[in-house]
């Protein structure tokens, strides 16, 4: 743990594969995801290690240059500093995918998919309907009801006009 | 209830005198924790005595920062003057942008307070050289 502490301190992954003893025990070697990782959170602004592990000599120099007053940098320069020890800014973490749009296109896909099956099912699977659906059925149905006074108050035959022989406007 | 059993032991019996306030009056107590609350000009206090250490390291600029982050709050203008200052101590402007990002999200939909913020520590951004992330154009992709 100490060892990894002081890399952080140093501030960048130098060692990835080395080897590193400990005690008397033997080596061990020192795997890269062992080590501390960089990654973008909102939650944990200042990960444990810059982003960029190896820099180049323009940024090397430019790290020398961040020891002085930084009022003499330009903003190109603040930008290539925050781009070294970090991937995205908090804008760029925060945007939104695009995936909301694949999410419903899925949606309608399966939609559509399950529409075909049951009309598929309605032709091929299921038996005709019985004979009390056909509209001469139904006409001599309703006219039984009328005839029975069904819901004569408020409900079914409350709606026919017995007089004129039609439903009630 | 229960009284607990005595247990004798060389040291005495001290186990019974230990009070505990929850069993004894049954009605009359609640059960709430005695720690002392502390106050939130003693929580700037601590964290601005945090950022000051003048030989601050890295890393518990970085565990200072992510701790704070992780509090239901946004942090004072003094505790991130602080801050700002333990960056330029570390030579870190990098940290120091983040740091005013991260608060500016922390804020969430109160659109206020960042620009409150930046107003405070105005002097001390001039002071230091630290551009904003909206004078560097990073608020926006």
């Amino acid at each position: 743990m100490l060892a990894t502490r002081a890399l952080s301190l140093v501030g960048k992954r130098a060692i990835s594969t080395s080897i590193c003893v400990r005690g008397e025990h033997g080596v061990a070697k020192v795997d890269d995801y062992a080590l501390p990782a960089y990654f973008d959170r909102r939650e944990n602004p200042l990960p444990d290690v810059q982003f960029v592990t190896e820099l180049s000599a323009v940024q090397k120099s430019l790290k020398e240059k961040e020891k002085g007053s930084w009022a003499t940098l330009s903003n190109e320069e603040k930008i290539a500093l925050y781009r070294i020890s970090f991937k995205q800014s908090f804008a760029e973490m925060n945007e939104g995918t695009k995936e909301w749009k694949s999410v419903i296109a899925g949606m309608f896909f399966f939609i559509g998919m399950t529409g075909l099956v049951v009309l598929w099912q309605r032709k091929f699977v299921y038996g005709p309907v019985p004979p009390t659906f056909e509209s001469e059925w139904k006409e001599k149905e309703v006219q039984r009801m009328l005839d029975m006074r069904i819901n004569p108050v408020e409900g079914f035959s409350a709606k026919w006009d017995y007089e004129n022989k039609e439903w009630k406007k | 209830m229960f009284r607990p059993v005595v247990r004798l032991s060389t040291s005495g019996v001290r186990s019974l005198t230990r009070t505990r306030p929850c069993y004894s009056a049954p009605l009359a107590s609640r059960c709430y924790s005695h720690a002392k609350v502390e106050t939130d000009e003693e929580f700037d206090a601590r964290w601005v005595t945090y950022f000051s250490k003048p030989d601050i390291d890295a890393w518990e600029l970085k565990k200072g920062m992510n701790t704070l982050i992780g509090y239901d709050l946004v942090p004072e203008p003094k505790i991130l003057d602080s801050a700002l200052r333990a960056c330029r101590r570390l030579n870190d402007l990098a940290s120091a942008i983040r740091i005013l990002e991260a608060v500016k999200d922390k804020s969430g939909p109160h659109k206020d307070i960042y620009p409150y913020l930046i107003q405070e520590l105005q002097p001390t951004l001039i002071e230091l050289g630290i551009s904003t992330p909206e004078d560097l154009g990073m608020d926006i992709l």
